[in-house]
């Protein structure tokens, strides 16, 4: 049974030099306490596909699709309904924790804010839920930080607080947009510990927004492929590990450094520009494998083995001399 | 800077600002002269009646423009009356106007330059281009002129400089506004499901409220000389009450046989509103975050 179900997601930006096409209809599926790991380039639209479902993107963009939550599509929501669903039932958790968190608020009343407002609890109970809170992120010494301002924590730490905000209403999806990119290595491991843990814990289905796919290895149970804007490869986390289907898929994994190996494999190129709809495989410039037909037509997504989607003529697990 | 000690976290965060705040601004001496000066006038206004020597209007017809003597300490002006308490008395107006002019444009300008600074869109170009336009008329000239379809009184001149004044208060707050709907916090806000109201009063508000109590503290001179002017030129306070426009007002038909009559209440209006400043550029100073003393 899923939980989200996003059909023919299209974001457009329109700008003074012409509409970006950032996510070009994309489709998928989370299930009930799943994790989603959702991977690719900076500006290949996976941070934008999500931010789009709670209309979060500025009014530049034009969304068009559909995406089943809970029997309502939040792309056709009114705003007042999305408001009521925005950190409740599907919570964010942003990149930046440094300036994520009102400087002008001690974290306690930011966390309580959001209690306040969606579980219209009393200051009191909100005061003990969010020390409660605090304690589930592990924050050491909870109801001291719960009286501190933004600006007494480190960064790891505000992550917490932003990951309990989110986590305040018990939310059925957290979307956590590159939580550990801001941080530092071991810090990073403490928040993906976590991640595990409420997963575990609250049965919460999480979207995991990265570029590293160390991360997604880590925490993830199906792994979703972003390529300027489109879905090029999506299958469960082990599967895609072992047995990569898409060139570009390849390539990122080249691209993992492992101590020992020597020179890291890079990924010729750039990523192309997104003005125009491609009429081509957007990969074939950058590709090994490209030929007449990857330059001629756009391949459509196949089901190469269960559970394991590829858009690419030539699939297949080898990696290419460079 | 040694902004996080050891001992940081033992203390209540809110009592280690207002530390830091005041050690910063107990190193700015000229900030405290300020303060101090602003602060003495204020009493002044409030006390008057109490701490003047004589009633503003009381005249003493046995000294006319007299000199400075051990009864009345500034003199006394062509129809007896003592200067000292006239100044005294007239601190009421030149602060009054000041204070309550400024609250006046706040509580016009805020809730204004904040919609236009959030919302962008038309409503920002349509109430930022009328602020521009507003602008192009000199801040006094707007206040007479409004003054004068007000009619003279206190009251309506303070009103005249308050809506004067609504204009650049206008644009700093939507300049604020500007910057703070980028802030990460405001987007997370967006994300946990907060509605505009929320946002513009919990997260936009507070984080302009050092700019806006700096701009106050520029705003309130500006207001303590236009009453002043606005007096002086008949369409403020009005006579006999005292205010040290009216008091100017009246010493130029004097000017050659007692200049002091001049003298005095123009350096009332020039401590007064000087102090004032001073008080701004101390506060601009600690609260601005780069300001590492």
């Amino acid at each position: 049974m899923s939980l989200l179900e996003v059909e023919g997601l299209s974001v457009r930006f329109d700008t003074d030099d012409g509409p970006v096409h950032a996510v070009d209809q994309l489709s998928f599926m989370l299930a009930d306490g799943e994790v989603l790991g959702v991977v690719g380039e900076s500006g290949c639209g996976k941070s934008v596909s999500f931010m789009s479902l709670l209309r979060l993107l500025p009014e530049t963009a034009s969304v068009s699709g559909t995406a089943r939550f809970d029997g309502i599509d939040l792309l056709a929501s009114s705003n007042a309904r999305l408001r009521a669903i925005r950190g409740r039932r599907i919570a964010f958790v942003f990149q930046e924790p440094m300036t994520s968190l009102n400087p002008a608020f001690k974290v306690g009343n930011q966390i309580g804010e959001v209690l306040r407002r969606h579980l219209s609890l009393s200051r009191a109970d909100a005061r003990r839920r969010t020390i409660e809170l605090l304690d589930l992120v592990r924050i050491p010494s909870a109801e001291r930080r719960v009286d501190e301002y933004p600006h007494q924590l480190s960064g790891g730490m505000r992550q917490r607080v932003m990951i309990a905000m989110a986590l305040a209403c018990d939310p059925k999806i957290l979307i956590a947009d590159e939580p550990t990119t801001a941080l530092d290595v071991t810090i990073q491991a403490g928040i993906l510990d976590l991640m595990r843990d409420i997963r575990e814990r609250l049965g919460t289905a999480i979207v995991l927004i990265t570029h590293n796919l160390g991360v997604v290895a880590d925490v993830a149970d199906r792994v979703l492929v972003m390529y300027a804007g489109r879905k090029v490869e999506e299958a469960p986390v082990h599967d895609l590990f072992a047995r990569p289907q898409h060139p570009y898929t390849v390539g990122l994994l080249g691209a993992v450094p492992r101590p020992g190996s020597g020179r890291l494999q890079e990924i010729p190129g750039r990523v192309p520009s997104l003005a125009e709809l491609p009429k081509a495989c957007a990969f074939a410039p950058r590709c090994p494998r490209a030929d007449q037909l990857c330059h001629a037509q756009v391949p459509e997504l196949r089901e190469i083995e269960a559970r394991h989607l590829v858009a690419c003529f030539h699939p297949g697990t080898h990696a290419e001399a460079a | 800077m040694g902004f996080v000690d050891a001992t940081s976290t033992l203390i209540n965060p809110r009592a280690r600002r207002r530390r830091l705040l005041r050690k910063r601004f107990l190193r700015r001496p000229l900030a405290i002269v300020g303060l101090v000066v602003a602060l003495t006038f204020i009493t002044c206004a409030i006390f008057a009646p109490v701490i003047a020597p004589y009633s503003a209007s009381a005249t003493d017809f046995n000294a006319l423009l007299a000199h400075s003597s051990r009864h009345h300490l500034l003199g006394t002006d062509e129809l007896g009356r003592d200067v000292l308490s006239r100044i005294l008395w007239g601190a009421r107006a030149s602060i009054e106007a000041g204070v309550f002019s400024t609250l006046l444009a706040m509580a016009v300008a805020v809730p204004i330059g904040i919609i236009a600074g959030y919302y962008r869109g038309w409503i920002d170009a349509v109430i930022a281009r009328l602020t521009d336009v507003l602008l192009a008329f000199p801040f006094l000239i707007v206040a007479v002129g409004l003054a004068a379809i007000l009619g003279p009184s206190l009251t309506n001149a303070t009103i005249a400089l308050g809506i004067g004044a609504v204009p650049a208060l206008i644009r700093v707050a939507r300049g604020e506004a500007l910057a703070l709907r980028e802030e990460d916090y405001v987007r997370a806000a967006v994300a946990n499901g907060a509605s505009d109201l929320r946002i513009l009063i919990r997260h936009v508000l507070p984080n302009m409220l050092s700019t806006l109590i700096v701009q106050a503290t520029v705003a309130i001179p500006a207001a303590i000389i236009g009453e002043a002017v606005l007096s002086f030129l008949g369409l403020g306070v009005q006579p006999p009450t005292p205010s040290w426009g009216v008091m100017l007002a009246d010493a130029q038909s004097y000017l050659s046989q007692a200049p002091r009559l001049a003298v005095y209440p123009g350096i009332a209006i020039f401590l007064c509103s000087l102090s004032f400043n001073l008080l701004g550029d101390g506060l601009r100073d600690i609260f601005d975050p780069r300001t590492t003393r």
